[in-house]
């Protein structure tokens, strides 16, 4: 099998590079032509697939994987996302699983031998009433008993902790205190994806730009492969990593899901000087904000809150969202917003993600992630990757099983109901 | 900013609206078997592309109509009052 020079990065290789100015740098992937067959294909190149790929060659041995991707790589949600990284969930069936994700994090950037620069400065949920904090305070201790780090703090604290955030009384939710993830924080979005990228191809892994999937065959229920605009490929085993677009390449195989796409809006400002040194979340508005490493603030907020394929949203959401925002943080005023984006939401029907098996044999499915695929990536990929490659899930993706919606093991963090742009 | 046509009040801002989904879903019969509840319940189409979906004019009439829309286009195709097709 062909590799790729794969080249360590160091401060040595910086050196070598830098006195032949740059002009030998290897790429760090091939571009390689679909072979006919392979024995495993993902279908989607953004950093779930790419994940999955990877651990899939690294941890399970599997030779000949193929990643077909439409776009180009990382260019759908891992490139739209807020890029906040955290692992405050309550129930066990998400809690276990975002803490090893978490935990696949941290070794991240030396695992891949690429900087993430994934920045552990805290994840802060503000609570605007009693009865938040005290919904809080069960989510805190749910997690330390899951043996994940959280910190009620008082508005004392978060003053201090965040001294641009209007705590008065006077504001239209005042802060009653907080429940801060320290661990958690944020990731550099794109590096994720070219570093998976890197490693999958380093390991062998064909992953294919510009190959639409068009139809996936199926033959006695047991799937043997796919039709691409770049010709026919077999495989006895195919994942769907398509985030927005699950729907669509579920109903190429005569599936129907329990998933809704929806738009999501983000935006940043203009660059500023450091004043925001955390992640800070509110629920009342339902916005999240921090602010990149290259100045500027970064935030989202609600679904535009109709079905939408497009990459695109609305003026009112994006009014709302920067409303909330400056509830929370009133010296921004002055700030102009340089870009808005939106991306497409596999919104799932009980609001936690889905990797598990599809009825059909050899398929299986990784979706459903709503707001929350891209802290979930590297987790995604190490159980996804599990499940390929022994057809069944790992414990720790037990619980995210497709069945559940049949048979009532839903995971519902909000207990919202099965509205797809509930939660 | 969608003009959501609401069959009673015409053209008007969606944040008039409150949007609901599906509107091509339908309720099983209580004795229908639990594969039909689970599909009525949980699972959709989805398309990429005419979408029927309810929306109701919280900030108007407060009645709720089907409304046809592209979903990738955002296209507001036609409005109908609640009736079976």
């Amino acid at each position: 099998m062909a590799k790729s020079p794969f080249k360590r990065y160091s401060g040595f290789s910086l050196l070598r590079n830098a006195l032949s100015n740059h002009r030998r740098w290897p790429r760090a992937w091939r571009d390689p032509e679909p072979r006919k067959s392979y024995d495993v294909i993902i279908v989607g190149a953004g950093g779930h697939g790419l994940a999955t790929a990877y651990y899939l060659a690294k941890l399970h041995g599997v030779k000949n994987i193929a990643v077909l991707e439409k776009g180009w790589l990382g260019g759908g949600n891992t490139g739209r996302n807020t890029t906040i990284v955290r692992s405050n969930y309550m129930l066990d069936g998400n809690a276990n699983f975002y803490e090893h994700s978490l935990k696949l994090w941290e070794g991240l950037s030396k695992e891949l031998n690429y900087n993430v620069m994934f920045s552990q400065r805290g994840v802060l949920n503000l609570a605007h009433s009693d009865s938040e904090m005290e919904s809080f305070a069960i989510r805190g201790n749910a997690m330390r008993l899951n043996g994940i780090d959280a910190e009620l703090l008082l508005p004392d604290q978060i003053r201090q902790m965040v001294p641009h955030l209007d705590c008065s009384q006077s504001t239209r939710y005042p802060i009653f205190g907080g429940l801060l993830q320290e661990r958690g924080g944020t990731a550099r979005h794109d590096a994720v994806a070219w570093g998976y990228a890197r490693g999958a191809d380093a390991l062998g892994v064909d992953i294919i730009q510009n190959c639409e999937v068009s139809g996936i065959r199926v033959k006695d229920n047991r799937v043997v492969g796919v039709d691409t605009n770049r010709g026919s490929i077999d495989a006895p085993k195919v994942g769907l990593a398509v985030a927005g677009n699950s729907g669509r390449l579920a109903a190429m195989a005569g599936l129907k899901l329990p998933i809704e796409s929806h738009v999501l809006q983000a935006m940043v400002t203009e660059p500023l000087k450091p004043i925001i040194h955390t992640v800070v979340t509110s629920g009342a508005s339902h916005v999240y904000i921090n602010q990149t490493d290259k100045g500027e603030v970064l935030f989202g907020g609600d679904l535009d809150l109709y079905n939408s394929y497009a990459q695109r949203g609305n003026l009112p959401r994006i009014e709302y969202v920067v409303q909330s925002v400056l509830t929370l943080f009133p010296c921004l005023r002055r700030v102009r917003l340089m870009r808005t984006w939106g991306g497409v939401m596999d919104m799932s029907m009980d609001g936690s993600p889905i990797i598990g098996k599809l009825p059909i044999d050899g398929m299986y499915f990784n979706g459903g992630w709503c707001y929350g695929g891209f802290k979930a990536t590297p987790g995604s990929g190490w159980c996804f990757a599990h499940t390929i490659a022994n057809d069944e899930p790992h414990e720790l993706n037990k619980a995210l099983s497709l069945e559940r919606f049949e048979t009532g093991a839903l995971l519902d963090e909000k207990g919202s109901g099965a509205f797809a742009f509930s939660h | 900013m969608l003009l959501i046509p609401c069959p009673w009040c015409g053209k008007r801002a969606q944040t008039e609206f409150t949007y609901r989904g599906d509107a091509t879903v339908e309720r099983p019969d209580l004795a229908d078997s639990d594969s039909q509840w689970y599909d009525y319940v949980y699972t959709r189409d989805n398309p990429r592309g005419e979408h029927t979906e309810w929306w109701h004019h919280t900030g108007g009439c407060r009645k709720w109509f089907k409304v046809r829309r592209n979903t990738w286009t955002h296209e507001v195709i036609s409005s109908e009052p609640p009736v079976r097709d």
